[in-house]
């Protein structure tokens, strides 16, 4: 009988341990560098894991036969492998995660100035830039809109429209999402200095917003969603339900919705979906060139979408009396409120008068509604 | 001597104080730290000077455009 037995030793490949190493150090940088932690470190144990031989997580049965890996075509039947196709490829999880962050959202800063909202959408432009990039370097069309998207900085977003598009990249593209969003301290600071003057990076913006009113508060989630989804259709999965987080918030009548839909239930989705990307991340399917090239346009989204959101701003106060500061525009890059934290700094270091904190939270929820738009336009042209 | 006010930019809690009443601060100095957001943000000294009044104290939550130094210089 133990003749039978088999440990995983023997089913160790180069690539394999590759991944454990790769899996090792994405549970390091969540638990010891605090990046991401709440993703990074489902995704971390999920890559550990799926890369130990023989586990069966992500088995699927393809014509009979029973195969190790998850495959797209075949009736999935490890566990995990069934959390990815009826929470992942049935698109449950990110577009409910979508619920969540809209109850963990406070539109306040966008409504008190809606000119962020332009700000939140001109980011956006590094998503086509980035997409354009890919597709000269010979992506097809759905694989570069996947690119493209990172750019957004918004990881369920990324996960939903990779999912559509080009199922094949979701590990890379998740993972460089959620990785990128954390060295958005990073990323973002040599980008907005190339392109503004210490002059410009020191003008002043008064740190109160105008108050904003519970009823402008409660019609925005439900004008804004009507106005998008019939502007972009294919943006109601994921518009529509942030907008319903965002109600359920703001309503009065819902708390406890609210609360168990930024709390439990999202963190239960994080889980999900943390452990699902980090499943499908087996040697034979993330440890490729195209891999590679994804991390490297994922960097070129990141740095396009701070530019392009900077360089607006400043067009902006071409055409205006009040000027703002031009630093604002690179919170239009969602990973909230990363971004607007960098900018919040920034703008201290130029002038310690300043704080732009709320300024910079406007166009980074924009840029959320943004994001999840960008997504529905790929997804109207190509889905 | 001019007088510069500064107010609590944001709605907050204080959690940290790093002057006291007296003191002479230089233009960038950290006065104080604002929680706000889930975020810890540092209040810094917009003029470099002797704080004359601090209304401010650990654990205590203010309102944005509250009067949260008096910096002479």
């Amino acid at each position: 009988m133990l003749g039978f037995f088999q440990t995983g030793f023997e089913g160790l490949t180069w690539g394999s341990i590759v991944m454990l190493i790769i899996g090792g150090a994405l549970l390091y940088l969540g638990i010891s560098k605090k990046m991401e932690p709440l993703l990074l470190v489902p995704i971390g144990f999920g890559v550990v894991l799926v890369n130990l031989p023989f586990g069966g997580l992500m088995e699927s049965i393809v014509a009979g036969k029973v195969v190790e890996s998850y495959a797209v075509g075949g009736e999935p039947a490890g566990i995990i492998a069934r959390i990815f196709r009826y929470g992942l490829v049935w698109e449950i999880i990110p577009v409910f995660i979508f619920l969540g962050l809209g109850a963990m959202t406070d539109f306040g800063p966008l409504i008190a100035n809606p000119k962020t909202l332009i700000l939140g959408a001109g980011a956006q432009f590094g998503v086509y830039f980035a997409f354009f990039i890919a597709l000269l370097l010979g992506f097809s069309i759905n694989e570069a809109c996947s690119v493209g998207i990172i750019g957004g900085a918004d990881g369920p977003t990324t996960v939903y429209l990779t999912n559509r598009l080009a199922p094949h990249f979701i590990g890379a593209t998740a993972v460089a999402a959620y990785t990128y969003m954390a060295l958005v301290p990073i990323i973002q600071p040599p980008v907005i200095k190339l392109l503004t003057t210490k002059k410009e990076r020191a003008i002043y913006m008064k740190p109160q917003l105008r108050p904003v009113s519970k009823t402008e508060k409660i019609l925005f989630p439900v004008i804004g969603a009507i106005i998008i989804i019939l502007l972009v259709p294919k943006s109601a999965p994921l518009i529509g339900m942030f907008m319903l987080g965002n109600l359920l918030n703001v309503s009065g009548v819902t708390d406890r919705l609210a609360d168990t839909a930024a709390n439990a239930f999202m963190n239960i989705l994080t889980i999900l979906l943390g452990l699902c990307v980090g499943c499908i991340m087996s040697a034979e399917s993330f440890l490729r060139v195209d891999s590679l090239l994804i991390f490297a346009l994922g960097v070129i989204a990141f740095a396009s979408s701070t530019a392009f959101g900077v360089v607006l701003a400043k067009l902006m106060n071409l055409f205006s009396k009040e000027k703002i500061n031009p630093m604002i525009g690179a919170a239009g890059v969602s990973a909230v409120p990363m971004t607007a934290r960098v900018v919040q700094k920034m703008g201290q270091e130029a002038n310690p008068r300043n704080f732009l904190l709320m300024h910079a939270m406007g166009p980074n929820i924009a840029g959320v509604i943004g994001t999840a738009t960008a997504a529905g336009i790929f997804l109207g042209m190509l889905g | 001597m001019a007088q510069e006010i500064v107010e609590v930019p944001i709605t907050g809690k204080i959690i940290s104080v790093n002057v006291k009443v007296g003191d002479v601060v230089e233009e960038g100095d950290i006065l104080c730290t604002l929680e706000s957001m889930k975020m810890e943000n540092p209040i810094l000294a917009p003029v470099g000077g002797t704080i004359t009044e601090l209304k401010i104290s650990p654990e205590q939550v203010v309102e944005a455009g509250a009067l949260l130094a008096i910096i002479e210089y």
